[in-house]
């Protein structure tokens, strides 16, 4: 996706069409917003726990180069073997490399958006591999050939009677059934199946100890820890971004995206993991591997303001809360990460030019910057793309794409009617005079589809107080 | 949101915004009335426009500054500044200082963000007024601009002075923390989203029962009302300025 075929705007006219795709994100998203509520009711506690996570995540940030570096050599250590990614396609082919080294052909994969990032259930069949997804939610969507819509649930955008037909249609000999058990039974018994089978299992990463090289996994349904220790070898995949410098750093960001996501106290499953199988032990991998991936994360370090986008630890609630994703879904979005993240994070990725409007479907309403439990400014971040978009000294991939004459020139013109009275006097009465009369074209035009033109008062304030005997100077 | 409160002063500055300048000039003398009464001086510096938000939205934050620096130079002296707006309150108080992070100027821009007060916080804290109701009963909803609510923290001081009236009856949206949709330019670049939110808003209005809906911000009124106007929703939108004024001064 990504390519030039995507239109925003299209995509967003299609889900806004579709009554049961907002049915779905309208039910989905409210339960989600109640559970966080919940768990954060005291508002002085959550905040306080916010203030450490953001130190936590700037913390790490500020020192990322030497973190990494400490990282891998924790991990080398502790017997894992760490591999570095510029690029998506050089971390699908430290993956495929793995396997044909293994000579692994089944692959079963838990929750990973970085694996999201990389198409790397597309490189890899095209390589002649099977990939399974395991958690139950990118089991969905991969039985319906879709992408997340969510970057914590991602088959959110479905509802319980299309996934039952999905079950139905797709799984071979499966019974049409509407009740969850006997859909969850359904799923697990294909996967377990899967399990017994598969040669190599992937994870993603939510968050890497470099103090003592540990990978942290947050899961609910226990497939996650199946792929981890089942199959003989474990790949982990994580963003460069994913790291904190110390142990004790844990427990708050841990619980920040617990609480944020899904508004639970704990997860069912957190596993922390340290070394492969140790000689005497019983179960776990016999390799693991870490694969850290670049993909444009470095570039965008480099930026003081731009940075705070990485302190992102991927909870998904600023999606849950925004109410134009809520309305429009994650797949309108066009791209991997949707939502208010998608939009500070994607352009920066892709370049401003290749996400078009995704940029100005924010009305700034500041409720993601509100619950973002490691405190990003989306708000700011979102104005200044939007500046970078028009900006030819940008430093953004694709900064200036969007500079056009006439909307500068209208800009400049609002600057100069704001900033000398007499001009902003004679337009005052100029507008007076056409009331509301004003042609539907531009703006107007867009503004009407569902509105009345706005009527502009004979006289202005600035006249009026003076009638009025206001002091006015 | 770490607030701190002057004591009664003898003048305020009045910023009337653009929007209230430009289609509610009534709302902005109903606040003007408001103040007056409560036995402060009110000044209307003439030169004063816009708070610039617009192009500091829209990505274009030197004709912002370019703007933002005529308020600047046009309320020189220590008053405090009552804006009958949330949003373009939050503008000054919060986003100046970020606007002009590299400026020279900035501790002036810093002393000047520090006088900005939304009317209905003034009202409260500042002048603690205590209003008379003399309308007859009638059932009223609350709009929340999301600038007012989580820029400004005020949206309890607003319903507050509601409050007050006897003869008033509040009753509270479903979602009064969401968005109506308009975000200055976002209702026209992004038309089919904004409509979506603006429907659901009044869904919301109309869920109330309430034959008014108030508001302190009049971006958000253009955009409830004027959609409201268009699907011929008897409801009506009106600035919590006047709202107050009407009931209080009979
Ligand atoms: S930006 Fe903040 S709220 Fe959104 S996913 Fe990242 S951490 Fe969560």
């Amino acid at each position: 996706m990504g390519d030039q075929t995507f239109s925003f705007e299209k995509n967003v006219e299609t889900a806004l069409g579709d009554t049961q795709l907002r049915a779905n994100f309208e039910y989905a998203m409210s339960t989600l917003y109640q559970k966080r509520k919940a768990v954060f009711a005291d508002e002085a506690e959550t905040e306080r726990l916010r203030e450490v996570g953001n130190a936590v995540r700037q913390r790490a940030l500020s020192k990322l180069p030497e973190l990494l570096e400490k990282l891998e050599k924790k991990c080398i250590e502790n017997g894992i073997q760490v591999h570095w990614a510029e690029t998506t396609d050089e971390a699908n082919r430290i993956i495929l490399k793995i396997m044909d080294d293994h000579r692994a052909t089944r692959m079963v994969k838990g929750k990973s958006m970085v694996s999201e990032e990389m198409h790397l259930n597309k490189f890899l069949e095209e390589h002649g591999k099977e990939v399974m997804e395991t958690d139950l939610g990118e089991y969905i969507i991969q039985l319906a050939g879709e992408t997340p819509s969510h970057i914590i649930v991602p088959a959110v955008h479905k509802n319980k009677d299309q996934i039952a037909k999905l079950f139905h249609e797709k799984i071979p000999g499966a019974p049409y059934t509407e009740k969850v058990e006997e859909l969850n039974a359904l799923a697990r018994k294909t996967l377990r199946e899967k399990f017994q089978h598969a040669d190599i299992g992937l994870s993603g990463v939510n968050m890497a100890v470099a103090e003592t090289g540990t990978l942290c996994l947050v899961e609910n349904e226990g497939n996650g820890r199946m792929c981890t220790t089942v199959p003989p070898v474990h790949v982990a995949v994580m963003g460069l971004e994913k790291v904190v410098e110390k142990l004790s750093d844990v427990p708050p960001v841990l619980r920040l995206l617990t609480g944020s996501a899904t508004g639970q106290i704990i997860t069912t499953y957190f596993n922390m993991i340290t070394t492969p199988r140790k000689p005497g032990e019983k179960d776990g991998p016999e390799e693991v591997h870490l694969v850290i991936l670049d993909n444009g994360r470095s570039a965008i370090l480099k930026d003081p303001e731009l940075r705070q986008t990485l302190q992102c630890i991927r909870c998904g609630t600023c999606l849950n809360h925004c109410p134009v994703y809520t309305r429009i879904g994650g797949h309108a979005y066009g791209f991997v990460y949707p939502g208010p993240i998608g939009k500070i994070l994607t352009p920066q990725m892709e370049g401003l030019e290749k996400t078009g409007g995704i940029i100005s479907a924010s009305s700034l309403c500041n409720a993601c910057e509100e619950v973002c439990p490691v405190k990003i400014p989306i708000p700011e971040l979102i104005r200044r793309l939007r500046n970078e978009s028009y900006d030819s000294k940008g430093s953004v991939p694709g900064h200036g794409y969007k500079w056009n004459l006439p909307e500068v020139l209208v800009w400049k013109a609002w600057a100069l009617v704001n900033r000398y009275p007499r001009l902003n006097e004679l337009a005052m009465k100029v507008g007076g005079l056409f009331g509301d009369r004003f042609p539907k074209i531009g703006p107007l035009k867009q503004w009407t589809r569902v509105r009345t033109t706005p009527r502009l008062a004979r006289h202005s304030l600035h006249e009026l107080v003076k009638t009025e005997g206001v002091d006015h100077e | 949101m770490d607030k701190r409160y002057p004591d009664k002063p003898d003048t305020v500055y009045f910023f009337g915004t653009c929007l209230v300048d430009a289609v509610y000039p009534e709302a902005g003398m109903a606040a003007i009335r408001l103040l007056q009464r409560e036995g402060v001086r009110v000044v209307f510096p003439q030169n004063q426009s816009c708070c610039g938000q617009p192009a500091y939205n829209s990505g274009f934050p030197d004709e912002a500054r370019a703007v933002a620096r005529q308020q600047l130079d046009t309320f020189t002296r220590d008053y405090p500044i009552v804006v009958p707006s949330g949003s373009c309150a939050g503008m000054m108080k919060r986003h100046y200082p970020m606007l002009f992070a590299r400026d020279r100027d900035l501790s002036r821009i810093r002393a000047f963000s520090n006088r900005i007060f939304e009317l209905t916080e003034f009202l409260v804290h500042v002048l603690k007024v205590k209003l008379e109701d003399r309308g007859d009963p009638i059932q009223v909803t609350w709009h929340s601009s999301c600038h007012a609510a989580r820029e400004m923290g005020v949206t309890e001081d607003s319903k507050n002075l509601v409050r007050q009236l006897k003869n008033v009856t509040l009753t509270e949206l479903e979602k009064e923390r969401e968005c109506c949709g308009f975000g200055g330019t976002f209702a026209v670049k992004q038309p089919a989203i904004s409509a979506a939110m603006v429907t659901d808003k009044i869904a919301d209005i109309r869920g109330t029962g309430a034959g008014r809906v108030l508001s302190g911000d009049c971006g958000c009124l253009m955009n409830i009302t004027g959609a409201m106007e268009r699907g011929k929703v008897g409801i009506q939108g009106q600035h919590i300025a006047q709202f107050l004024w009407e009931r209080t001064n009979g």
